[in-house]
């Protein structure tokens, strides 16, 4: 599958993209991560030429909110475990993220100080592996109770997303809340029926990935630690997509961003900032020329993959 | 020579006073008087300071040296004929203000008040609703005002942040524009607020069984039963300062499962290590028992504890003193100074980082 993800849009190049790469047909629109703000997508519609048909995803869970409430209900109990284990896993992550970094300041012998920096990377890697396969037990055990697939209001939606995105030339997908717009994306199954190629920024790029990593440098009490919030569509794998790299994340700490970059790999940390445009495939083709976090910590251009 | 008067205009129209030239600022006043003086509440340094009479005119100056980004409320104690009287710097436009009247205040090098403190038209303001809740405990109705934040659902789940004070907080520490803006801009997470307001304040706040019980088994049952909030400690969050800060901790330590968080701003935690001279009169004999109950068996009280205090304040060395108690409870604490006084404005811009550790907002989850 034919994937174009983009710089964020604040200066838009969708239409441009989007024209050249899908000149016909209707494009699928993704907006769930604007949540109540998903409909205000007039703008992004004459972008794309007034061809877009808008997939309604967060509408949609809102409706399924309102109609199934032994669905809505289990989602509560969920997203209060998944807090717990969150919170759980920040906690755990702190430690271990600072002792990385205490081990990094370290003077003394080069060589013993790689060796154990490079252990302490691999725990926090450990850490960030069993998140993930815990969020995705408690997430299977909440789909084990409650079927989707079985909930008629769900079905329904499921089906008519289907339907929508196979007459789709394209997908676009635009950025917001990536959490809840992942959360949409598997709730209505949009994995399966995705078969057009798609075109993603921001948290839609994120969305994608196999791993959805958080993070945010700058935020009212410091530095935050970044996180694994949980698995996204895996349409890109080995990829950890840094929307708005530069103003989120202190790039010129190289020392952070070397555990930044070395705690995700193999995956490559790419950086997506305005007027950022790279063609990859799903299947791992990776064009030249794309940002990426070095192992260092710098930031370099990614050769052919 | 003498400067004639209308040079001494022409410097004083030309100058914004006090006159900020790095770490000096210099503070003026025009006018007849036998003494002028500068009174202030920085701890550290005499309470009242001499302006000089520069000669043959009727300015007086001081230059005082303060550090970077401090922020510095004062008035100007005038003595003519043998009588004093305080008042506010007529040169300088810049006021503070509080529960007991307006203070002139200086600005040092590299403070600025915060932006998000100011109203943003970007903001979608939330809405403040005045409810009355009927308590047995303090024996009385008792008024709470709820900030309900913009955009408010009933399908939702909030957290509740219970700040005492209320009423001051939403006047002199622009309580409901700093929640407006710190939500819009994602710093902190959509939270219900309730500002409760004291009655006989220093007997409520100065670790009351009545008050306790009333925020935890009637006013939070209360909010709880009729608003959708989360429920459960990790979504609760007792802030106060000064006194409030006291009730704020005094109420948890009553009731430890209650409460997930504390948010205490420069709190009256006024101890003795030995005898009982604390000097802080008799409303702080009940709280000076609490505080060196607490501090000899410090115990959890609340999972995260933020803790601000102005350098400036008397009450600087109990406050870093309560961190290691904190830490020695296994709570987690974070720990803010700021060159300031025991002042509402102080309370106001450490708001952004306490609420923001407090409920965090989904800032880390958008990218737009």
């Amino acid at each position: 599958m034919r994937v174009t993800l983009l710089g964020p849009q604040r200066r838009p190049t969708v239409d441009t993209v989007a024209a050249s790469l899908y000149p016909e047909g209707p494009i699928a629109t993704i907006t769930a991560g604007w949540q109540e703000r998903e409909g205000d997508d007039g703008e992004l519609g004459k972008l794309l030429g007034s061809r877009d048909v808008n997939m309604g995803l967060y509408r949609r869970w809102l409706d399924v909110t309102e109609r199934d409430p032994v669905f809505a209900a289990g989602e509560r109990r969920l997203a209060e475990l998944l807090e717990q284990a969150a919170g759980s896993y920040l906690l755990r992550l702190d430690h271990a993220l600072q002792a990385a970094y205490a081990v990094q300041r370290h003077t003394g012998n080069d060589r013993l100080r790689a060796d154990v920096l490079a252990e302490a990377i691999g725990a926090v890697a450990e850490l960030d592996d069993a998140h993930l396969r815990r969020v995705g037990a408690i997430r299977g055990e909440f789909y084990a109770e409650l079927p989707p697939h079985e909930r008629p209001v769900i079905a329904e939606h499921r089906a008519e997303v289907a339907a929508l995105l196979g007459g789709a030339a394209a997908v676009v997908m635009a950025g917001g809340h990536v959490g809840v717009l992942a959360d949409v994306l598997h709730l209505f199954n949009v994995a399966a029926s995705l078969r057009a190629p798609v075109i993603a920024w921001s948290a839609g790029a994120m969305a994608l990935a196999d791993r959805i990593v958080l993070f945010g440098d700058r935020s009212a009490h410091g530095p935050g630690h970044p996180e694994i919030h949980g698995s996204g569509l895996s349409v890109l794998r080995g990829v950890v997509p840094l929307p708005h790299a530069r103003a989120r994340l202190l790039l010129d700490d190289a020392p952070r961003m070397s555990v930044f970059a070395r705690r995700f790999a193999p995956a490559r940390c790419v950086l997506l900032e305005n007027g950022t445009r790279i063609d990859a495939d799903s299947d791992g083709g990776w064009p030249p020329g794309a940002r990426v976090l070095a192992p260092d910590g710098h930031v370099t251009t990614q050769e052919a993959a | 020579m003498p400067l004639e008067p209308a040079v001494v205009s022409r410097f004083l129209a030309r100058h914004e006073v006090p006159i900020v030239e790095g770490a000096r600022c210099t503070f003026l006043y025009r006018g007849e008087a036998s003494e002028v003086r500068l009174v202030h509440r920085i701890f550290g340094l005499p309470e009242r300071i001499p302006l000089r009479r520069l000669r043959g005119t009727g300015l007086w100056y001081l230059v005082l040296e303060l550090p970077d980004s401090s922020r510095v409320e004062y008035q100007l104690e005038i003595t003519r004929d043998g009588h004093s009287e305080r008042i506010n710097d007529p040169l300088n436009p810049r006021l503070a203000h509080s529960p007991l009247g307006s203070t002139s205040v200086c600005y040092a090098r590299g403070y600025e008040v915060p932006e998000w403190t100011r109203p943003d038209p970007d903001s979608r303001p939330g809405t403040l609703v005045d409810l009355t809740v009927p308590s047995r405990a303090l024996r009385r109705a008792c008024a709470v005002t709820l900030y309900l934040p913009a955009r408010f659902r009933r399908i939702a789940r909030y957290p509740l942040l219970i700040v005492h004070d209320g009423g001051d907080y939403l006047k002199y520490a622009a309580a409901q524009t700093v929640l407006d803006n710190l939500i819009h801009r994602l710093d902190v997470a959509e939270a219900i607020v309730a500002f409760v307001h004291p009655g006989d304040r220093l007997a409520e706040y100065a670790n009351s069984a009545a008050h306790a019980r009333y925020l935890t088994a009637e006013l939070v049952p209360r909010l709880e039963a009729d608003f959708p909030l989360a429920g459960g400690p990790s979504a609760r969050c007792l802030m106060g300062a000064s006194f409030g800060a006291v009730a704020a901790l005094s109420t948890a330590y009553r009731y430890p499962d209650v409460y997930g968080s504390l948010l205490l701003q420069s709190g009256s935690f006024v101890f003795t290590d030995i005898g009982n001279d604390h000097r802080g009169g008799p409303a702080f004999e009940p709280v000076v028992r609490f505080v060196n109950r607490y501090r000899a068996a410090p115990r959890r009280v609340a999972d995260r504890v933020f803790v601000s205090c102005g350098v400036y304040e008397p009450l600087i060395i109990q406050n870093r003193s309560m961190v290691p108690t904190f830490e020695a409870a296994d709570m987690t604490v974070r720990y803010v100074e700021a060159r300031d006084g025991h002042s509402w404005e102080n309370w106001r811009d450490r708001l952004r980082e306490g609420l923001s550790w407090v409920f965090p907002g989904p800032q880390k989850f958008f990218y737009e």
